[in-house]
C-alpha cells in the first residue's frame, strides 16, 4: 500500500513471519467495564494465541488502553472474565501478582524509577519478585541491556538518557522478569519522531523471537509489518479484527474506514 | 558592473577608533556593581543592609567578647558599669545546665550515652561510608536500650505483666527472685505470650489466612519485647536514678531524639494509612491526625502529666518523663504524617504502575518505589518539623520538668550571681546552644537534600 505512510516506512523493518501457535495465552469473554455511568469496554471478547501479536488501534478514548490495562489488573473489570496464562483474574491479590509476573508492561511515559540507576531499574523485579541473587540478576539486565543496544547506559540515572533510550530501558526493564506476554500501552506515541524507529526495532526484534505482544499503537507500519491481527475499537467496543493485510486494504466498517482515513494520508 | 561606490555615500576609510573596554565582569567591584549596586531599589537596600549591620553587629561583638566578663568566682566579678556577658556565670552553672540534677557522681553515665550517641550519628550522617545497616541497628535498636539502662540504671522491677494484674501467678510459682529477676513476672509473660499467640493464630486460621506464620509473627514480637524488658530489668549494679532528676540539655536531647526517631517512622505509617483503600484505617489515620493537630502541645503535655493518671488504674502511674516523652512523639508524628502526605501525592501514578505491573507487593512498591521519592521531595519539610519539634521541647518546662532553658531560668534565681547581666548571658548563651544545634540540622539537610537529587530532571 503505497499510500501507507507513518513514522517509520515499511522498508525499514524486517517483516516477521513466525506463525502463532494454537494454545491460548490471553481470554477475555464478554469484558464490561463502567468508570461511574460512563461504560467503557462493552462485551469484549478477545483470544490471544500463544505468539501471536496483536496491534489495537481506535481513536482516543476508545478504551484500547482500558482493555490492555485489565489484563495485568491495572484496571478492574466489572463484568466478564480475563484469563490470562491459565490464570483468572479474580480479586485474590496472589493470582494479581502470579499473572503481573508473567506479563511484561510498556508504558508511553515510560515509567522508570527514576531515583535507581538503569541498572537498579532492571535488576529491582528480578531481586525482589524472583528472589534472584544480585550478581545474577546484574548479568540478566546487562544482557537484555544489550540486546535494546544501550550497555553503556547502564550506570546512568534515567533523567539523563533520551526518550527513545529511556523507552527501551522500559522494554528491557519488563524483559528481565522473563514474561511470557508483553503488553505495549502506546510506547511511541511520547517520542520524539526520530526517536520512534529505535524503539520499534526493538519490538520487531522481540516480535521475531515468536513474544506474545499486545500493542496499543498508532504505528500502522509496524502493524503490517508485526501483527498477525489487527483490532479497531470504537466507543469502548471492538469494531473490527482482521489480518493487516485485509484489515488495511479493505475494511469493513465504515468507521474503520474514516478513522484509517484520517491516519494513513 | 563597476564595483566602485558613486552614489554619495560616505565610507568611512579610517578604522575607528576603539572603544573603551567593556565594564569589569570580575573582581570585588564587579561583584558588587552586580549584586549590590544594580538598581535604584537594590541600592537602597544595600544601604538599608549595611546600616541594620552596622547597628547590630558592633554591640553584639562587645557584649559577647570585648567588653564581656571572662573569670571570676562569683557576682563580684561581673558587677559594674559597661559590663558585657558574664562568662563565668555560663562556667559556673555549665554541670547543671548540660545535666539538670542529675547526681555528680553518676554523670559519668550521661557522658557515656553523649559520647556513644554522636559516635554512632556521625558515621551514620556521613553518606558515603559503609556499613550503615549495622549502624543503623546499632543506633536506632542497641543504643536507646543501652542509654535506657545507663541513665536511669535499669532494674525496673518487672514484676506482672497482665495476668498476675488477676493475681492468677503467684499462687502458682511463689514469690521467687533469681537475680533481682522476677520470677513471677516471666512466668506471667511466658503464659500471655503463649495465649496471645494461640488467639491471633486461631483468629487468622478462622479468617482463611495462615494461623501458622501470624502465631511466629506474635512469638517474634513477644520474644523481642521480652528481651528488651530482661534487659532493663537485670540489675547491672548502676544506681536508680529518677527522671525528676533529670535535666538540662540531657531532657532537651532526650526528648528531642526520640521525639524525631519515632514521629518519622510513625508518621510515615499514619500517612500511607490516611491514603489506604482500606476505609477503617484511613477513618483511624485521619482521626488521630486531625485530634493531634487540633490540640495544643501545651495541652497535650498537661494532659499527660496531670489528667492522665486520673483515668489511669490505681497503682499504674508511668514516669512523668515517659509521658511527656509519648505526647511529644505522638504530636509530632501527626504533623509528620501530613508532610511525608504531601510528598506521596507528588509521586506520579505512573510510578505506582510501573511496580505493579512488574510484580512488586503493595510493601515493597512503597518501600523501593514510592518512599524513597516522596521523602526525598519533603526533606525540606521534614527536617523544618524536626527543627521545631526541637525548639519545641522546652514546652515540657510547664509540667516541671526541667530542660536546657528550664534549667538555665532556675539557675537565675541563684543570688551567688544575681547581676544585671546575668540574664542577658544566659539567654545569649542558649540562643547560641539552640542556633548550632537547629542551623546543623538546616545545613545537613541541604546537603543529603543535594546527595540524594539523582533525577536530573531539571
Amino acid at each position: 500500500m503505497s499510500e501507507l505512510h507513518s513514522t517509520v516506512s515499511p522498508e525499514e523493518l524486517p517483516a516477521v513471519h513466525t506463525p502463532p501457535g494454537r494454545e491460548v495465552a490471553v481470554d477475555l469473554v464478554g469484558v464490561h467495564k463502567w468508570y461511574g455511568e460512563f461504560h467503557v469496554l462493552k462485551d469484549i471478547n478477545l483470544k490471544v494465541h500463544r505468539g501471536e501479536r496483536i496491534v489495537i488501534c481506535g481513536p482516543s478514548g476508545s478504551g484500547k488502553s482500558t482493555m490492555i490495562r485489565c489484563i495485568n489488573r491495572l484496571e478492574e473489570h466489572q463484568q466478564g472474565s480475563i484469563v490470562v496464562d491459565g490464570i483468572e483474574l479474580t480479586n485474590d491479590l496472589k493470582r494479581i501478582d502470579e499473572i503481573r509476573r508473567e506479563v511484561g508492561m510498556c508504558f508511553q511515559h515510560f515509567n522508570l524509577f527514576p531515583h535507581l540507576t538503569i541498572l537498579e531499574n532492571l535488576t529491582l523485579a528480578p531481586i525482589w519478585v524472583r528472589k534472584m541473587p544480585k550478581k545474577e540478576a546484574d548479568e540478566l539486565a546487562m544482557h537484555f541491556l544489550a540486546k535494546v543496544k544501550i550497555p553503556e547506559q547502564a550506570h546512568k540515572y534515567p533523567g539523563q538518557l533520551s526518550g527513545g533510550q529511556q523507552q527501551r530501558v522500559a522494554i528491557a526493564r519488563a524483559l528481565c522478569m522473563k514474561p511470557k506476554i508483553m503488553l505495549f500501552d502506546e510506547p511511541t506515541s511520547a517520542l520524539d519522531p526520530e526517536m520512534v524507529k529505535e524503539v520499534l526495532e526493538t519490538m520487531v526484534s522481540l516480535a521475531e523471537e515468536g513474544m506474545t505482544m499486545l500493542c496499543v499503537t498508532h504505528e500502522m507500519g509496524f502493524a503490517r509489518q508485526v501483527a498477525n491481527r489487527v483490532i479497531f475499537m470504537d466507543a469502548g467496543q471492538i469494531i473490527e479484527m482482521n489480518e493487516p493485510e485485509a484489515f488495511f486494504s479493505n475494511p469493513q466498517h465504515e468507521r474503520t474506514r474514516l478513522f484509517l482515513s484520517q491516519i494513513l494520508h | 558592473m563597476s564595483m566602485t561606490f558613486d552614489d554619495g555615500s560616505f565610507i568611512r576609510n579610517e578604522m575607528a577608533p576603539a572603544l573603551p573596554p567593556p565594564t569589569q565582569r570580575i573582581g570585588a567591584v564587579a561583584w558588587m556593581r552586580e549584586n549590590l549596586f544594580s538598581g535604584v531599589l537594590n541600592t537602597l537596600l544595600t544601604v538599608f543592609g549595611i546600616c541594620l549591620v552596622a547597628l547590630i553587629v558592633p554591640p553584639f561583638v562587645r557584649f559577647m567578647f570585648l567588653d564581656a566578663v571572662w573569670t571570676g568566682e562569683n557576682r563580684e566579678a561581673c558587677l559594674g558599669p559597661q559590663v558585657g556577658a558574664c562568662w563565668p556565670f555560663i562556667q559556673a552553672k555549665f554541670g547543671q545546665l548540660i545535666y539538670g540534677f542529675y547526681p555528680i557522681s553518676e554523670r559519668w553515665r550521661v557522658d557515656i550515652v553523649f559520647a556513644s550517641g554522636a559516635l554512632l550519628l556521625v558515621p551514620l550522617m556521613v553518606l558515603s561510608w559503609p556499613f550503615k545497616r549495622i549502624n543503623a541497628f546499632l543506633f536506632f535498636v542497641a543504643y536507646p536500650v543501652v542509654a535506657f539502662v545507663l541513665l536511669t540504671g535499669g532494674n525496673i522491677n518487672a514484676s506482672a505483666f497482665l495476668l498476675e494484674r488477676f493475681g492468677l501467678i503467684r499462687g502458682l510459682v511463689g514469690d521467687a527472685q533469681i537475680a533481682g529477676v522476677n520470677l513471677v513476672f516471666w512466668v506471667d509473660y511466658a503464659l500471655t505470650a503463649l495465649l496471645v499467640m494461640a488467639a491471633i493464630g486461631g483468629l487468622i486460621a478462622a479468617l482463611g489466612g495462615s494461623g501458622r506464620s501470624a502465631a511466629r509473627t506474635t512469638f517474634w514480637v513477644f520474644l523481642a519485647l521480652g528481651l528488651l524488658i530482661f534487659i532493663w530489668d537485670v540489675d547491672v549494679g548502676l544506681d536508680y536514678v529518677e527522671t525528676r532528676q533529670w535535666g538540662g540539655l540531657l531532657v532537651t536531647l532526650v526528648i528531642a531524639v526520640t521525639g524525631i526517631v519515632a514521629s518519622l517512622p510513625l508518621g510515615i505509617l499514619l500517612a500511607l494509612g490516611r491514603r489506604s483503600q482500606m476505609p477503617v484505617v484511613r477513618l483511624l489515620s485521619v482521626v488521630f491526625i486531625e485530634f493531634w493537630r487540633g490540640v495544643p502541645l501545651i495541652t497535650v503535655l498537661f494532659f499527660a502529666t496531670y489528667m492522665l493518671p486520673l483515668f489511669l488504674p490505681q497503682g499504674t502511674n508511668p514516669d512523668a518523663l515517659l509521658r511527656a516523652l509519648v505526647g511529644v512523639a505522638l504530636f509530632s508524628a501527626a504533623y509528620m504524617a501530613e508532610v511525608v502526605r504531601g510528598g506521596l501525592q507528588a509521586i506520579p501514578k505512573g510510578q505506582y504502575e510501573g511496580a505493579m505491573a512488574m510484580g512488586l507487593t503493595w510493601s515493597q512498591m512503597m518501600r523501593l518505589i514510592v518512599l524513597p521519592q516522596a521523602l526525598t521531595l519533603v526533606i525540606p519539610g521534614i527536617v523544618n518539623s524536626f527543627i521545631s519539634l526541637f525548639k519545641d521541647t522546652t514546652l515540657v518546662l510547664i509540667v516541671s520538668i526541667f530542660d536546657f532553658l528550664g534549667q538555665l531560668r532556675a539557675s537565675f534565681t541563684d543570688p551567688n550571681w544575681a547581676t544585671p547581666v546575668t540574664l542577658y548571658t544566659g539567654f545569649a548563651f542558649a540562643g547560641v546552644v539552640y542556633f548550632l544545634f537547629c542551623f546543623g540540622m538546616s545545613r545537613y539537610s541541604l546537603f543529603v537534600e543535594r546527595r540524594l537529587n539523582t533525577s536530573h530532571r531539571h
